[in-house]
């Protein structure tokens, strides 16, 4: 396999990852990510066929509890930390669809 | 009481003066907030400490205990806590600009155990952003500086949790571990450090960095605070699908004086081949393996032949992980939002783009890269065979040992600015990031001090997974001898 350093694009997964990037840091980035990736490209040399993957260190079964309804955390004390509510009971947003109309 | 000689004392000393009335949680308390007063403007391992819930806390605990009902033999000690471990109407911040002005709602596990033994939450300490780092020196905040000299990092991520400890501002302390930033900070600033076996310290209320590698353990200044705090947090939780349903507890009523004939310890020669080890750390190791030997356990030697890979394969697990759980940090229901964004994408962008610092991104980024179409199999789905390989090498080493015996870092506690390439930072960690891809524990202990500069080194003992009594024992046999 060849290395990944050289596709790696920071523009593209910056975007992919949600993150706006200064553009006067985008260079840098993009060195100090060839950089990283380079080093845990060294993986490859290791044979791994017919090694089965470990995802969690412990054995992890689906774990199920009672049915039974119990008291959540009531609204006002989920809201004490949003940037923007409405009415004290809704998280207020900036615009999500294209077009006007929403608050 | 001297007021110096108060805030050196162990958790163990301090509990026999409460159970004798010779002191009180209100005097205890009042010595540690005058001593951050004093020390920490220099050492500033605190981002936050609120005076009124932890007096207020020492006046019930002094109540219970007049009245007779106190809650633990530990009702009234503090207890410093890392900033990514929630505590009910205190800030939680990891240390971002991103949850700077975030305010727990509930306690986490860990400090609700704390609490039903009397244990008092004292102040947040100062980590690396969100757990990533090695140094304190990602902290968005301040710098931690190390007490046993003041021109050296404490370590990291968990630098402000093993710096309190280290210059009396508190007992103990909890912090998190996901690839050594317990075990790390504690052989920097000579102090103990456990990572618990995955699954015995409920996360439920530790911010997630990466769901199959943390664990919460303790900072302390001996191993008997050590079992004492692990019999106290750890346990099942119904609140964490990844606890472990198995009893944990006595670890502290077990230990006893003794010598360890019959113990077997293994010395992986890996981690002591490795170039680029300090002479001061190997001759510390050396002298710790001829204590052990005097003490009367065989040692052994063992392979673990991939522990070179263990970094790389750490750093993709531990950032696709990472890039999972930070994607909740979007500005939308609480943390920062970009005042500049006019849509929602916007909002995802900007407020990510200028609230995390450069070290979140980098992981962030590594996490998307690894996980993303045509890469997936070459990065993420090989480093998890990786870590089979890895699982493996730990498992065939314990079948020849009860422990394994190695030092934590390859160096002492570095200066200020000196490891400034991501990939040098993330070296420091070589010795301890294979033990989380293996889910056991692992304790750093206080071996000796670096004759040119002062500074402590410190040896981890590992075990298999719930084999902590193994640590305790072996831990404690050195420490007394």
């Amino acid at each position: 396999m060849s290395s990944g350093a050289n596709k790696f694009d920071a523009g593209r997964v910056a975007m992919l990852a949600r993150l706006e990037l200064a553009p006067e840091s985008l260079a840098r980035f993009q060195s100090e990510m060839e950089k990283i990736v380079s080093y845990v490209d060294q993986l490859t040399e290791l044979d791994v066929d017919g090694i089965e993957p470990t995802a969690h260190a412990a054995p992890m079964t689906n774990v199920l509890r009672e049915d039974q309804a119990v008291p959540g955390f009531p609204r006002d004390v989920m809201l004490k930390n949003a940037p923007g509510t409405i009415d004290d009971e809704l998280v207020a947003m900036p615009q999500v669809l294209p077009g006007g109309g929403m608050a | 009481m001297d007021q110096n000689k108060l805030t050196a004392m162990t958790v163990g000393a301090l509990s026999d003066l409460l159970e004798k009335k010779e002191l009180s949680s209100t005097e205890i308390c009042t010595a540690y907030i005058n001593k951050v007063k004093e020390t920490d403007p220099t050492i500033q391992a605190f981002l936050a400490l609120d005076e009124k819930h932890v007096m207020d806390a020492a006046a019930e605990a002094d109540q219970r205990r007049a009245a007779g009902n106190a809650r633990s033999l530990y009702d009234g000690i503090p207890i410093g806590i890392k900033d990514c471990i929630a505590v009910k109407d205190e800030r939680c911040s990891c240390a971002s600009k991103i949850l700077e002005n975030f305010k727990s709602v509930y306690d986490s596990t860990a400090v609700a155990n704390l609490r039903k033994a009397g244990f008092i939450p004292f102040g947040r300490t100062n980590m690396d952003e969100f757990a990533m780092g090695s140094s304190c020196e990602n902290s968005a905040f301040q710098k931690t500086r190390n007490p046993r000299n003041t021109d050296c990092v404490p370590g990291g991520s968990s630098g402000g949790s093993a710096a309190c400890v280290a210059a009396d501002e508190v007992p103990a302390s909890l912090g998190s571990d996901t690839g050594g930033s317990i075990r790390q900070p504690a052989a920097y600033c000579g102090v103990v450090g456990l990572k618990p076996t995955y699954g015995r310290v409920s996360r439920y209320g530790l911010v997630a960095f990466a769901s199959s590698l943390d664990q919460i353990g303790p900072f302390t200044k001996n191993v008997k605070d050590s079992a004492i705090l692990m019999d106290t947090i750890g346990g099942y939780d119904a609140k964490d699908c990844t606890s472990l349903n198995t009893p944990c507890g006595g670890f502290a009523a077990a230990l006893q004086k003794g010598d360890l004939k019959g113990m077997k310890i293994g010395l992986p020669k890996e981690y002591y081949e490795m170039d680029g080890a300090a002479e001061s750390v190997k001759a510390a190791a050396q002298a710790a393996i001829e204590k052990y030997k005097a003490l009367g356990a065989e040692m052994v030697e063992v392979s673990l032949p991939h522990t070179k890979y263990s970094m790389a394969c750490y750093y993709i697990i531990a950032t696709a992980e990472a890039s999972a759980n930070l994607a909740r940090f979007d500005g939308v229901r609480y943390g920062y939002r970009s005042p500049e964004a006019t849509n929602v994408l916007e909002t995802y962008m900007k407020s990510r783009g200028e609230a995390f610092g450069d070290e979140v991104k980098r992981r962030i980024m590594l996490g998307t890269y690894v996980l993303s179409s045509g890469y997936y199999d070459a990065y993420y789905l090989r480093a998890q065979k990786v870590r089979t390989l890895i699982r493996r090498d730990f498992e065939d080493a314990f079948k020849s040992c009860d422990l394994l015996l190695t030092p934590v870092t390859p160096d002492t506690a570095f200066k200020f600015g000196e490891k400034s390439d991501p990939i040098q930072m993330y070296l420091s960690d070589v010795f301890t990031t294979s033990l989380n891809l293996c889910g056991t524990c692992g304790m750093s202990i206080p071996v000796g001090k670096d004759p040119a500069n002062g500074l402590p080194i410190g040896m981890q003992l590992m075990a298999a997974p719930l084999r902590e009594d193994l640590i305790f024992r072996a831990a404690y046999a050195f420490e007394q001898a």
